[in-house]
């Protein structure tokens, strides 16, 4: 497995997705390969900063209403 | 996780109103119960969770903003009117998901958008660029001809709210599908399986479009690095 290829089957091995062979040899390229370990390091960084971003939101408007309905909804 | 909503003069119940995404929230039960028995302050925790995310994911199958919102109310309108109904045999988060994305593709047919969700097949093409790879001729081939550069840890707040910063433009210039997964996957935290059942596509597709986002966001990551001090 070369570096080209092993950086196209991070997210396939993060999901655990990779057939076992294809796993194996993921795993020994990343043991010897500085360049792969730095690069896989970094998506895990990107996946974790993507948590960490602020939501989009609803409208001020919507929210409120929405709130409301909440608030007046019949409940038993 | 940083405290970085407070601000000095701030309630607490306004923190807790504003909670972040990624912020633990209660079990199933608890959110249930909470709905059923009118707990505004779940619910408003609630919308602030998911909303983003159900926007996002309503803006895939309709034409503007604006309708995406409406989608996305009456999602949670829908909720509250099914909310006894729920059984529990999918997540909550998973069950909302669905009831939105079923208003959506009405909302988006009558709108006569298509929706490219699987008629198209999944990007192509390298996600790093091949010129940073000996070629074919070179010693080693497909290695790296320069490792990529380590990054540096963001310590301060200052840089961290940079870098989330970076990350959100990165996101917003994604296609569309590619963001619409990455946002179910990273932010929202849900499983390949609950995506492809949610978006009707293969599991391949749904790893290819995941794979191009983080691969792009990286990207830009890599280059906010490459020029920050």
């Amino acid at each position: 497995m070369t570096c080209e290829e092993l950086v196209e089957l991070v997210t396939a091995f993060l999901d655990g997705a990779l057939d076992p062979e294809a796993e194996r040899r993921f795993v020994e390229h990343l043991a010897i390969c500085d360049g792969c370990e730095i690069y896989v390091e970094q998506m895990r960084r990107t996946i974790a900063e993507v948590g960490q971003v602020e939501p989009e939101s609803l409208s001020t408007e919507t929210r409120d209403s929405l709130l409301e309905a909440f608030r007046a909804f019949p409940r038993d | 996780m940083p405290l970085r909503l407070r601000e000095s003069g701030v309630p607490l119940t306004v923190l807790l109103y504003r909670r972040p995404v990624g912020a633990v929230l209660p079990t199933d039960d608890v959110l249930v119960a909470g709905l059923r028995a009118g707990d505004e302050e779940m619910f408003a925790c609630l919308l602030n969770s998911w909303s983003g995310s159900m926007l996002r994911l309503a803006r895939s199958f309709v034409s503007t903003t604006a309708s995406a919102e409406e989608v996305v109310q009456d999602t949670w309108l829908a909720v509250l009117q099914g909310i006894e109904r729920f059984e529990g045999r999918a997540s909550l988060q998973t069950w909302v998901y669905r009831i939105l994305v079923n208003i959506a593709r009405k909302r988006g047919s009558r709108e006569h958008r298509t929706v490219p969700w699987t008629s198209l097949a999944p990007d192509q093409g390298p996600t790093v660029d091949p010129a940073r790879f000996h070629g074919p001729d070179d010693q080693y081939p497909g290695g790296w001809r320069a490792f990529p550069e380590r990054w540096p840890s963001t310590e301060t707040e200052v840089l961290a709210h940079e870098v989330r910063a970076a990350v959100a433009k990165a996101i917003e210039n994604l296609p569309t599908r590619q963001q619409v997964v990455l946002t179910l996957r990273d932010i929202d935290g849900q499983d390949a399986g609950a995506v492809c059942t949610l978006l009707g596509i293969s599991a391949a597709n749904q790893r290819v479009l995941l794979h191009r986002a983080r691969a792009a966001v990286r990207s830009e990551l890599e280059q906010y690095f490459g020029v920050a001090p």
